[in-house]
């Protein structure tokens, strides 16, 4: 079978070794959680909990607001704090439900209870997914059950399971791979359930030879499944070269992978997928890997949500003297954080400890651009960022929307291939809120004159 | 044929290529002449002519278009103020009536020494971009000035520049245009009449304990001068004191028992020295 990949992209150094034979452990934090009601794309969702209120694990505290939304669960047992803004992961002050932990992890009513999803009908499986509060678990947060609800259910040929994690240093979806394959697998049974003609594609990297033994061993006998062996190669796991190298075909600018006929998911959300429609059980922990250099325990963890990184990541044991900075995701796409003191959420899929900084030894040298077009030739989406960062540097924002700024997925390809060592993502990160709003005027305005 | 003759067939001949040019453009400038009202060439020449658009027209030729026909009033023009707006007045024939001189203001008095910083800011020195990452570059307070001079880089008057890690306003060079108010990702600087007396030098939203843990010099919201200001030009929302500068006297009641001297006399010698940059 030959190897499928995009055209584009970069070879970082993968940094896997570190983690990827570390078991998951169960973190159990200890001190107060914090969860902000903004985890995912879309609205903050509504607290239904008030100061004081006993939760159990498993307790809805926060309720959707609107279609793009998603429900918060509580990952402890105790009692809500306060309700207040806390600093999120976003950096800004948010609105957070703060509990008090008792350490106990009651769980609530129902959670754990086992249920047959082969008796359910689709939009019993899409509410469930709802109810859990899934999201995308990737980075992006995307509440599931909206991708499970296209336009077009009977088109879908393709449900991908994205395994690729091609991100340096991060090996928490490998781990959930190698060590709990079925969860993976019954949460892509769970969705064909909702799509029967649909086949399920379980895209993984040739440098998982585990994860892929284990997924094989799971789906043997089965045809309606299938492994896709990708190239190593960074942005693998970005949506779109995932849709190319399962159908061949490149996404329109702007579309969705439904289009085309596929859904694409992380494996990690279909194993909440699986855990929410089978064990009823919310989304209320995620794996997490801790990495980088200046990690002296790196490894993969189950982390309750709300958990601040200063409990994982504790000064005496955890940071390697000379450490420089911490990332939230991993090296490539992941936001430096200011301090220790942000809870993780649904989207943070890695921790990411570096002791030297290769962006302020970058800025050092870096010089004008030399119109080499190296950018361009490895962006996977196929892109200008040369006259991207130019149309943002003159602040030029109608500029950055002809070029097709607004595709940008801000994988970083093309700031890891610069020979000057430009800020690209950097620059493509700042100009993409003010540009959409500019989009969103001028379809306004289009619209208006109409 | 001597040079001499060539010499004066060529001189003839140009005189009468030059007779014949003239006569032409002289024909077409009367046939295709465009109307100009001589108001309008009357103010444009009086308007300063920097085209900075601080006034909403495009550029000073037209505002002068837009005063003559009578849709502008003639006191729009920011940057001259009030002497070019009585010129104008004189042009049209109408009365100037009052307008007060602008100038910027910066909502932040966090210098280096008493805001304090968590972090080190490794990125593209601007403000939006430092504005876009979590944590807001260095300082810990959110609101705050983040002192990479998106502003300064704006101003074609020279009036403002980043001093000891804030913004700074010089008041006598400021025209009140506003572009360094569009440029701040902060939103701090406001732009209010120059003879107003105090202003609030803070713009943090959060609540008294955390800006006390941010910034020595942040409003932390006590409502001291709300209930001191016997005007009622005092309001407060946000957590932050806001003055209603019509409704401000100046008579400075509440400076009086602010606690971390948060409302500055824009006035006072001490003040005006702080304002100046450090040439």
């Amino acid at each position: 079978m030959g190897k499928y990949s995009f055209r584009g992209g970069v070879h970082p150094r993968g940094y896997k070794e570190l983690s990827a034979q570390k078991p998951f452990e169960v973190f159990l934090p200890k001190g107060d959680l914090v969860f902000p009601l903004s985890q995912h794309l879309g609205k903050p969702a509504v607290p239904v909990v008030k100061k004081n209120d006993l939760v159990k694990v498993g307790q809805l505290i926060a309720k959707a607001d609107g279609f793009i939304s998603s429900n918060i669960h509580s990952s402890v047992s105790g009692k809500v704090k306060i309700i207040e803004p806390r600093l999120n992961n976003a950096g800004i002050l948010g609105e957070s439900i703060v509990i008090e932990n008792d350490g106990e992890y009651t769980p609530a009513e129902g959670v754990g209870e086992f249920s047959d999803y082969t008796t359910m009908t689709g939009k019993e499986i899409i509410d469930k997914v709802k109810e859990a509060g899934i999201v995308g678990l990737g980075g992006a947060g995307f509440p599931t059950y909206v991708k499970l609800m296209p336009k077009n259910p009977e088109e879908i040929r393709w449900i991908v399971a994205n395994g690729a994690e091609c991100e340096p240093g991060i090996t928490c979806d490998d781990r959930l791979m190698v060590e709990h394959p079925d969860w993976v697998v019954n949460g892509l049974k769970v969705v064909l359930q909702i799509f029967p003609t649909a086949r399920a594609v379980i895209a993984i990297e040739e440098n998982k030879p585990d994860a892929i033994n284990a997924i094989e061993k799971e789906i043997s006998g089965d045809d309606r499944f299938s492994v896709l062996v990708l190239k190593v190669k960074y942005p693998q796991g970005g949506e779109r070269n995932l849709v190319h190298a399962v159908s061949g075909q490149y996404m329109e600018s702007g579309a969705l992978p439904a289009s085309l006929g596929v859904i694409v998911d992380n494996t990690a959300t279909l194993a909440a997928i699986y855990k929410a429609v089978c064990l009823n059980t919310p989304l209320y922990e995620r794996g997490l890997t801790v990495t980088g250099s200046g990690a002296a325990n790196p490894g993969n963890y189950i982390v309750k949500f709300g958990t601040l990184a200063s409990e994982i990541l504790t000064f005496e044991d955890d940071i390697r003297l000379g450490t420089k900075k911490v990332v939230l995701g991993g090296p490539m796409m992941g936001v430096a954080i200011p301090n220790l003191d942000i809870p993780l959420e649904k989207r943070n899929n890695a921790l990411t400890v570096l002791l030297e900084d290769d962006v302020e030894t970058a800025q050092k040298q870096m010089t004008n651009c030399i119109r080499c077009g190296k950018c361009i030739r490895v962006c996977p989406l196929g892109l200008y960022p040369q006259m991207m960062a130019e149309a943002v540097e003159r602040n030029n924002l109608q500029r950055f929307i002809d070029v097709h700024g607004l595709d940008c997925i801000q994988c970083g390809t093309c700031n890891y291939a610069c020979p000057a060592k430009r800020p690209l993502t950097q620059l493509f990160k700042q100009a993409k809120p003010a540009a959409m709003a500019l989009n969103r005027l001028n379809q306004a305005k289009k619209e208006g004159g109409k | 044929m001597s040079s001499g003759a060539l010499l004066v067939i060529t001189i003839i001949l140009l005189g009468i290529v030059a007779l014949l040019v003239g006569v032409m453009l002289v024909f077409a400038g009367n046939k295709f002449a465009v109307a100009v009202d001589p108001k309008e060439s009357a103010v444009r020449e009086s308007l300063p002519g920097n085209n900075c658009g601080a006034c909403g027209y495009p550029g000073c030729d037209g505002l002068a278009a837009a005063i003559a026909k009578g849709e502008a009033p003639v006191n729009k023009c920011p940057v001259g103020g009030a002497p070019v707006a009585a010129k104008i007045s004189e042009i049209m024939g109408v009365a100037a009536g009052e307008s007060v001189r602008q100038v910027a203001f910066v909502r932040c008095s966090g210098t280096c020494d008493k805001a304090v910083t968590n972090s080190q800011y490794i990125g593209i020195r601007s403000c939006s971009a430092a504005a876009a990452i979590p944590g807001k570059g260095e300082k810990l307070c959110q609101d705050g000035c983040l002192g990479f001079g998106e502003c300064v880089a704006q101003c074609d008057f020279d009036a403002i520049h980043i001093v000891d890690g804030i913004a700074y306003v010089d008041r006598t060079k400021c025209v009140g245009c506003g572009k360094c108010a569009k440029a701040c990702p902060q939103h701090l600087i406001e732009i209010i009449p120059d003879d107003s007396v105090y202003a609030v030098a803070c713009a943090s939203r959060d609540k008294g304990k955390a800006v006390k843990a941010q910034c020595s010099a942040g409003c932390i919201g006590c409502r001291g001068c709300v209930i001191r200001c016997k005007n009622g030009a005092m309001t407060f929302a946000n957590n932050l004191a806001h003055i209603d500068y019509e409704k401000c006297t100046g008579c400075g009641d509440c400076t009086v028992k602010c606690p971390s001297k948060v409302i500055v006399n824009r006035l006072s010698p001490q003040d005006q020295a702080a304002e100046k940059p450090a040439s």
